[in-house]
């Protein structure tokens, strides 16, 4: 490796790139480049249909520009849409077919998929580039009904499930990064928890961009019904490269009667180097749909990754007493840009939502929160609480609040706080003299900051973010 | 121990320790009094490392040159300074930030990290013998302390860290009764032949509790008068004016 390449695998430790024969679809963006894409994960006719009906609506979409952070027009035509491993082709029956250099890959991630090694009660699916590498204690989940496992398989295995729910939160038409999801994605997660069921363990989905010139477009669908529960996770990393690259997921929840759904990311994704150079663009569209009474789901977000972050994970309050609630820390630093938040629709009877939001910025970096709570006519004795924190460390970069609330119902109550600090020399002092150096000392403040959120992630990875909070922000005070 | 010769310091221009001369030895105890502005909290930062200084003079510490060792270097070779107001830090445990602490110094002198459950028991027998409420360890660092908290929490991190070097600043400004007899309870457990002292104080009173060897009055960034213990009172009685 040359010097400077380990210089910035030092900076980023999921930069390396793993060194594998590829098959991909043709460059660019067509009818073609679909059918290829449905063709080789064998679709049924009906999906191949509904790829082609968001194509031709892709036609009719603009990219939507009212974001704060700007960057260059995005050529379509010159990134490949599908890249998975050659070995993948015939699909590995077990982790001993496996090609070894993608086990590799797994562990040095720190993700091991082999039998003996795994995480403790955590189940993960692999997702390499387009395609689904491996799901792990599959025989478990099954034993409840349990379904975990990768979109495609779901797709041949449980075609009716797919069709009922897919799109049905996220629809065809919605937005073009959307629209374009639906297009072409490749793989993702799928999830369906039967009735009155715990999941008893964390799924997780690992996704990670490894092929260069290539868009990661995966679709996460997962539906809780009746009086279920489940916990799931999504971690990503990408290797370090120059060029921009594309992540445009959609994820698809649905929440029945009684059922629960927590939702956490750790994002990571390659945020480019110090002078903004390379990165990837998550631009993600993220919507939980509470559609039944006294329903939950919970978004938790930590986003450190990126060079920008646009997302909104949202929920629809369909169901009476449903409730909603979204806790995210997002963290900027060197030219890193964010525009995350949340929306909340409140359309049942006394539903309740719940928003926190942590915004840090450093170096030149650029955070904002936007936020939408909206209470329709029909919604009686809605409740809302937001709050939004902002932390800026340095004095070049920026922090943004945009909140807006919409309400159509006087029984509702809405509530917001929002609050901007610095982190002050004199607390750095004070943590200085008590034996801790300008990193720890960076790190501790800020994760203060962010333990309302902190708190909201599953014990197992709640220590791995904190880590990554510290992490993110080195160097960021000089 | 602390050896402070000719020692000037300015901020945006404006002098304020001009020529100051102090040798502490080890063991010993120095109460520092003067007027407002004189610098004496000037020196407790200057001492601890606090940057955006200018500079002259030299100060050894342990015989070796202080201004070459960063702040927290400073803390892990014993130097601890109790602040004059103590920083709130919202979000972090006050137990977790002692024992984070606790651990960061002890690594630096090569001794090994303290547990939850070892940390726990140490900090628990200081709490009760310093007479603090261990209601304190739970909370945020300092946040929604009252004065009298805020500086029961620094003596605790004294007492924890078992420094060698000990900069009291205004410690006891704005404390009750007893919660200054705790502050000097503090002092007086831990005083011993090989640890120091510095004790800025505004009043006589603290000194009641702790007997210095020596009392400073520093007037105009230096110090103006040195004597024994009995110059404090005259202090309390006559005022600044007359040295």
């Amino acid at each position: 490796m040359r010097e400077k390449e380990i210089e910035r695998i030092k900076e980023y430790k999921y930069g390396f790139s793993t060194d594998i024969e590829n098959i991909k679809a043709p460059k660019g963006l067509n009818k073609e480049v679909i059918k290829f894409i449905s063709n080789i994960k064998k679709e049924p006719q009906w999906m191949l249909n509904w790829r082609l009906k968001a194509y031709e609506r892709l036609q009719q979409l603009k990219e939507p520009d009212w974001q704060k952070p700007k960057f260059p027009k995005i050529d379509y035509q010159n990134l490949y849409y599908y890249s998975a491993p050659k070995s993948m082709k015939d699909k590995p029956k077990n982790l001993d077919d496996l090609d070894p250099k993608l086990l590799e890959t797994y562990t040095k991630l720190g993700i091991p998929l082999q039998e003996q090694k795994r995480l403790n009660n955590i189940a993960i699916d692999a997702v390499f580039d387009s395609v689904s590498v491996a799901t792990t204690f599959k025989e478990k989940l099954t034993e409840k009904g349990i379904i975990f496992c990768s979109m495609s398989e779901a797709i041949e295995k449980h075609s009716d499930l797919v069709k009922k729910y897919l799109g049905s939160v996220i629809p065809l038409t919605d937005h073009y990064y959307a629209t374009l999801n639906s297009a072409v994605f490749t793989d993702g997660s799928f999830v369906y928890i039967p009735k009155n069921i715990r999941c008893p363990m964390e799924l997780s989905t690992y996704f990670r961009i490894n092929a260069s010139e290539t868009g990661q477009f995966e679709r996460t669908l997962i539906i809780a019904d009746e009086g279920s529960y489940v916990s799931y996770l999504e971690g990503c990393t990408a290797p370090i490269r120059d060029e921009n690259q594309l992540h445009a997921a959609n994820v698809e929840l649905i929440a029945l009667d009684n059922a629960e759904i927590k939702y956490s990311t750790v994002q990571n994704w390659y945020p480019g180097d110090k002078n903004g150079k390379g990165g990837i663009y998550n631009f993600v569209t993220k919507r939980g749909a509470c559609r039944g009474k006294h329903s939950k789901i919970s978004w938790t977000q930590v986003e450190t990754g990126s060079a920008i972050t646009w997302k909104y994970p949202s929920c629809i309050l369909q169901g009476d007493n449903s409730i909603g609630e979204f806790y995210s820390i997002a963290i900027t630093n060197n030219y890193q840009k964010a525009d995350t938040g949340t929306k909340m629709i409140h359309l049942g009877k006394n539903t309740k939502s719940k928003i926190i939001s942590k915004g840090i910025s450093a170096g030149n970096a650029d955070n904002t929160y936007r936020g939408l709570v909206d209470i329709n006519s029909k919604s009686f004795n809605a409740r809302n609480y937001t709050q939004c924190d902002s932390l800026l460390i340095g004095n070049k970069c920026g922090a943004h609040t945009i909140p807006y609330i919409k309400n159509k119902n006087s029984s509702a109550n809405v509530a917001h706080e929002a609050t901007i600090s610095k982190i002050n020399d004199e607390q750095l002092f004070y943590c200085n003299q008590r034996g801790l150096n300008q990193e720890e000392a960076v790190s501790l403040i800020v994760n203060g900051f962010c333990k309302e959120v902190l708190q909201q992630l599953p014990m197992e990875f709640a220590v791995e973010a904190q880590k990554l909070v510290g992490i993110s922000l080195e160097g960021s005070v000089g | 121990m602390l050896n402070i010769n000719n020692l000037s310091a300015k901020i945006e221009n404006k002098q304020i320790l001009n020529g100051l001369n102090l040798d502490i030895k080890a063991g010993e105890i120095h109460a520092i009094m003067g007027p407002n502005g004189s610098g004496k909290s000037t020196l407790a930062n200057v001492l601890s490392g606090k940057k955006g200084y200018k500079i002259s003079g030299n100060i050894k510490y342990q015989n070796k040159d202080l201004f070459k060792l960063d702040i927290e270097e400073r803390a892990h070779k014993g130097l601890f300074l109790a602040f004059q107001y103590p920083l709130e830090i919202p979000g972090v445990n006050t137990s977790n930030f002692l024992k984070t602490s606790l651990n960061a110094i002890r690594k630096s002198n090569g001794k090994k990290e303290l547990d939850a459950l070892e940390f726990l028991k140490i900090v628990k027998k200081k709490v009760t013998e310093l007479k603090i409420d261990e209601k304190i360890l739970n909370r945020q660092l300092n946040v929604g302390f009252s004065g009298g908290e805020k500086k029961k929490n620094e003596i605790l991190q004294m007492s924890l860290y078992e420094p060698k070097m000990v900069i009291l600043d205004e410690t006891d400004s704005g404390l009750d009764i007893d919660a200054l007899k705790i502050v000097a309870n503090g002092v007086n457990t831990l005083r011993d032949k090989d640890r120091s002292f510095l004790i800025i104080t505004h009043y006589q009173r603290l000194l009641e509790y702790i007997k210095p060897d020596f009392v400073h009055v520093l007037m105009e960034g230096k110090i103006a008068k040195t004597g024994c213990s009995e110059l404090a009172l005259e202090l309390e009685k006559a005022g600044y004016a007359k040295i």
